[in-house]
């Protein structure tokens, strides 16, 4: 008797706690009107990590963001969040409706994060007021969202993979130039490889760069790894050889060291730049080379190899890599959103923080600039508007990369632990990845 | 917050105690108020911060997270929770059907944090145990001894767990630089965080960390012993082992069975240690559970999913909790 | 006058606690007899807290060997670790980004100048140091509270809140991250007050977390205080919370030290729930250690530098106060 009039009041006060808890759980604002007005001398930017450390983005930004205070008179706090978090603020952000007015995402969320349905969508009349979609280079705003609907966020820093390669040790295996094709690359990592050296370093304990190349490789292929409607295809035999030939180039090829396969720290970046690897597949490394000690004459860049020359799909030499600007739905200052993207767009800023970072401004009239004219961003821009694909915008990207990038990782631990890396042994870690996609 | 309710109970006695919620009683009004009303109303009140707090914090946000698994809570939905539409038990019934890939990762991952778990608590407890008993008695640099073992207890965890990662680097780190470049004990440099070792290396760093808790609490009960019962047994004849036996190990039961419980608690629960050394991805031999469900949750953007792992694995502790309670003997009895 | 409260009161736990064990264990009848002999011996030469031992019950060599071998074992293992930490940070960052080396190319201490501009770790650590201290003083006060309710007092729900509030102990944080996040805005939107991101929300949070275990422990400290001292006290004309505050409160210093120190330890190092409540203003270290690790590299004695600065404060106080923490866990959570 003692015992169950206790648990009732307990019950009793649970269900009001409850109540008092969901009630307002609709996540903030849940009206789906674009924004207000009501803050509008503040924005709050979220960057994201985009220079060597957090202290460089700072640097970089605050001069810009003061002149947009001077111009526009709206105060903009910066918070430059790490990659490590990014995501996980950018999902509690959105299911809160507490978030930014203006952030910074990873352009291969652009189609998940639209899904949400949190971004302030870029249609027409909102795109005039940045002074339209023509102004960005059309590989770039692919890459912002779900081909059928108005694009998420806006480009503004644009990146590409290219091969680096180490000048001297291709001069000292008697190589005479890079490789065009991955025959020639296999050949002359073999070359390159002996002495503590090794022909290539690789990211294999980094799920997004695995997912990255497992893309790239991929699309050489032939395959997708999502078909028209969305569905996932991961064990299509087309990706079942692209992520064989990039974990072979560890399994079987043996031109990476077998350490390689628990990088996820920047590791292959920093052996490149020692030299202890010839080669890297890398999205502007520039910067991250020369503090590791490199100087910027002693490694070229080039095209990543294909299959065969050739062109069309199977010559995709890189995914549309970069960094895209979005404006969240529920902003409180949507017309000062609307002025600070025009400003991050603008053609003087962009020529300033791509040069600063090493990208590539997607807007074309920015790209006329000497800075990008170095031998390795001219390469870069050159693979940029010829032959980049942009990953699949579909709103199961991310798992894509996560369970993609995963199975990748694994079969990279296999090789490493001596284990033979078959088709068989991709298909069915393939299939396992694709079955964890639940719907 | 108005209409969160008073702590359970309070609503009943309130009619008799309800005077003394009106602030602190002060001695001068002992007499005026029958005491037997104010010590009704007191405790209550004493429990009352401790209770919102609670409420709020652990059981309001438990509960909807129970309720988020009753829902398809995917990226669609997350911006507006009511929009999303309930799905019944499905999120159960997928997380527990072990022929799909969803319910065999899951249980695989079960699986590894069942062995982590009682491998880490042991073989804590064996080390507390055996440091204890050797410390029991004073020597020279006890005090200095007894003080770096607390160490890695004390460390933060991130700091712990950032320290071991770098020791555990396959190229660069001092656990091979040991085993394989000083001591040649293997052909290859081993691979401790990615691979089957990394489940190894999960075990060392969490026993790492926890064993000095345990030698912690055994050496605190330890001296709760009489030295008089080891006096006297070793005039009975009794050796060293004997009296570990006799007298130190029946001594230490009551003491063990709360620490196991609390090792086992927070072991089967550690999501730092593994997130910190493994990072988002833990391999599979290393996948503990509270890893998979970020994953399932926060990287696959599957809250629903998460949430109702989440809550298979709460039902598996309290029934193993309740259960070890009932075979150790009933908990604490403070209801006296 | 705390001090010599609390060497009674461990003394009477002591008493307490093996008088039950006594009677189940199975020493219990074989020692009983020759125990009170002994005693009275044993207390002449010096009673069992003198550090002169008597030589009857001498370790033998067999066991003095086994502990030099074990111990030695044992501090290879627990201190290595540190040894590599404290090397780490005191090596240039070539010497770290290699392959390991015991002797460092050369000794610096420029990482220890470094850390300081490579991510504002001061910012960090202040940061840390509020949440930690102000959810640390929050749990003792509270817990002292309920405890000293359940300790103390019979009422209803006792039982269903003791249950109820070590049940939480088993709640995987995962499941109500997100769901606390949500009220924290929620509330923060109600009351106008920002909640989300607030040193505040990190600060309740926390010390929710430490609460249950430190009443629970508590609750065990206070049952060992006898309950003469607080009747007597009562009697003496004080109320039941003077009662507490002048007696019992002093009386369990070593167990509220206990709890303290547990209490800011768990905020000091809690990593999940840091990495989504808090911005950049409010980011404790915990978070903020990740920043050695850049786009381009990771800064290995920069991070073991930081590491040591993050962890001196805390393994310093709990060493200090370890003297504190064995005798409140003897009568708390060990009873």
């Amino acid at each position: 008797m003692r015992r169950s009039r206790a648990r009732n009041a307990a019950a009793v006060a649970l269900a009001a706690a409850l109540t008092a808890v969901t009630a307002g759980c609709g996540g903030g604002t849940t009206t789906d009107s674009e924004g207000s007005n009501d803050k509008p001398k503040e924005l709050t930017y979220w960057a994201s990590n985009q220079g060597t450390s957090v202290a460089h983005d700072k640097k970089v930004l605050a001069p810009e963001l003061k002149r947009f205070e001077k111009k526009t008179g709206i105060k903009v706090k910066l918070e430059v969040i790490p990659w490590s978090s990014l995501l996980d603020r950018i999902l509690a952000a959105t299911s809160s409706g507490q978030g930014p007015d203006v952030l910074n995402i990873g352009n291969t969320w652009s189609a998940s994060l639209q899904a949400t349905g949190a971004l302030l969508p870029w249609d027409d009349e909102h795109m005039a007021k940045v002074g339209g979609a023509e102004r960005f280079t059309p590989s770039a705003l692919a890459a912002a969202g779900a081909p059928d609907k108005d694009p998420a966020a806006l480009p503004i820093y644009s990146l590409a993979y290219g091969l680096y390669y180490n000048k001297k040790m291709f001069k000292d295996a008697g190589i005479d130039g890079p490789p065009e094709t991955w025959d020639e690359l296999v050949k002359d990592g073999k070359k390159l490889t002996g002495d503590g050296k090794h022909g290539i370093a690789l990211e294999g304990g980094d799920p997004v760069e695995n997912s990255h190349h497992a893309f790239i490789l991929g699309k050489q292929h032939g395959a997708d790894f999502f078909d028209a409607s969305g569905k996932p295809t991961f064990d299509s035999p087309g990706a079942v050889d692209a992520v064989k030939q990039y974990v072979d180039l560890l399994a079987a090829d043996k031109i990476a060291a077998p350490g390689n396969a628990e990088f996820a720290k920047r590791e292959s970046v920093r052996d490149f730049a020692k030299g202890k690897a010839g080669m890297l597949l890398w999205q502007a490394a520039g910067t991250a080379l020369q503090s590791n000690g490199m100087k910027s004459d002693e490694y070229g860049v080039a095209p990543i190899p294909v299959q065969n020359p050739g062109s069309g799909e199977k010559g995709t030499r890189s995914m549309v890599a970069g960094i895209n600007l979005a404006v969240f739905k529920n902003t409180d200052n949507i017309d000062g959103a609307m002025k600070f993207a025009k400003f991050m767009t603008s053609d003087e800023e962009q020529r300033t923080l791509n040069a600063a970072y090493g990208s590539i401004p997607p807007v074309k009239a920015a790209q006329s600039d000497k800075a990008f004219d170095t031998p390795d961003l001219k390469v870069l821009r050159e693979v940029l508007t010829t032959s980049s694909a942009p990953l699949p915008q579909v709103k199961d990207e991310s798992k894509f990369e996560t369970l993609v990038g995963n199975a990748t990782k694994d079969l990279f631990a296999d090789a490493a632990a001596g284990r033979k890396v078959t088709t068989e042994s991709v298909a069915k870690e393939l299939s396992a990845a694709q079955q964890q996609m639940r719907k | 917050m108005t209409t969160l309710s008073p702590p359970p109970g309070t609503s009943r006695p309130d009619r008799e105690a309800g005077p003394s919620h009106s602030g602190p009683p002060l001695p001068r009004r002992r007499r005026i108020l029958p005491d037997r009303l104010r010590r009704a109303g007191l405790p209550y009140l004493l429990l009352l911060p401790a209770l919102v707090l609670e409420i709020l914090i652990h059981l309001g946000p438990m509960a909807v997270g129970v309720t988020m698994s009753f829902k398809e809570l995917t990226q669609q939905y997350i911006r507006d929770w009511s929009a999303a539409p309930w799905t019944g038990t499905d999120n159960f019934r997928i997380a527990v059907d072990v022929n799909a890939p969803v319910g065999e990762a899951l249980l695989h991952s079960f699986f590894v944090t069942c062995a982590f778990t009682v491998l880490a608590v042991s073989l804590a407890w064996l080390l507390g145990v055996t440091a204890a008993i050797l410390m029991q008695e004073s020597f020279r640099g006890r005090g200095v001894l007894r003080a770096l073992f607390l160490t890695p207890y004390a460390l933060p965890v991130y700091t712990a767990v950032i320290t071991w990662s770098f020791l555990l680097q396959r190229d660069g780190g001092m656990v091979n630089h040991v085993i394989h470049d000083q001591l040649g004990l293997t052909d290859s440099e081993p691979f401790w965080l990615i691979g089957d070792n990394s489940f190894a290396a999960l075990v060392v760093v969490a026993v790492w960390r926890t064993w000095p808790f345990a030698f912690l609490i055994l050496m605190a009960a330890l001296q709760n012993i009489p030295k008089e019962l080891y006096e006297a047994a070793h005039v009975d004849g009794a050796g060293m082992r004997q009296q570990i036996r006799r007298i130190t190990l029946p001594s230490l039961r009551p003491v063990n069975q709360v620490l196991v419980l609390v090792l086992f608690l927070w072991t089967f629960n550690d999501f730092n240690v593994p997130y910190i050394l493994f990072g988002k991805s833990a391999p599979e031999a290393a996948d503990l559970i509270s890893i998979h469900i970020y994953q399932a949750s926060f990287v696959t953007w599957d809250f629903g999913s998460g949430s109702a792992m989440s809550v298979l694995l709460l039902l598996f502790l309290l029934l193993v909790t309740g259960g070890y309670l009932l075979v150790t003997g009933a908990g604490r009895k403070r209801d006296v | 006058m705390s001090e010599a409260t609390a060497t009674a009161t461990a003394d009477g736990t002591a008493d307490g606690g093996t008088g039950g064990t006594a009677g189940d264990g199975t020493a219990g009848g074989t020692s009983r007899k020759p125990g009170g002999h002994l005693a009275g011996r044993a207390s002449g030469a010096g009673g069992r807290k003198g550090p002169g031992r008597v030589s009857p019950t001498a370790p033998p060599r067999s066991f003095i060997w086994t502990r030099r071998v074990v111990l030695t074992l044992l501090t290879i293992f627990a201190a290595t670790p540190l040894l590599v930490m404290v090397s780490s940070s005191l090596k240039p960052l070539q010497d770290v980004s290699d392959r390991f080396r015991w002797i460092p190319s050369s000794l610096t201490i420029s990482p220890y100048v470094d850390i300081w501009s490579t991510v504002p770790l001061a910012d960090y650590f202040l940061n840390s140091l509020i949440v930690a201290g102000a959810a640390t003083g929050c749990s003792v006060v509270i817990a002292t509270f309920a405890a000293y309710a359940v300790s103390r007092y019979r009422f209803r729900g006792k039982r269903l809140f003791t249950v109820t509030i070590l049940s939480t102990q088993m709640f995987p944080g995962i499941l109500f991250l997100l769901p606390l996040f949500l009220i924290f805005v929620n509330l923060g939107n109600a009351t106008g007050v920002a909640l989300y991101g607030s040193r505040g929300a990190l600060i309740v949070t926390y010390l929710t977390f430490t609460l249950p275990f430190s009443i629970w422990m508590l609750i065990g400290y206070f049952d060992s205080i006898p309950r003469d001292l607080d009747e007597a006290a009562l009697t003496d004309g004080c109320g039941p919370l003077g009662a507490l505050v002048r007696v019992v409160v002093p009386a369990a210093v070593p167990g509220i030290v206990a709890v303290a120190v547990y209490s800011f330890m768990t905020a000091w190092g809690e990593v999940l729930f840091a990495s989504v409540m808090t911005n950049e203003t409010t980011r404790t270290l915990a978070i903020g250690l990740q920043g050695y690790a850049t786009q381009t590299q990771v800064y290995w004695n920069q991070v073991m530098a930081a590491s040591l600065v993050a962890s001196v404060p805390i393994v310093a106080g709990f060493l200090l106060l370890q003297r504190y923490l064995v005798t409140g866990l003897t009568a708390g959570a060990v009873k």
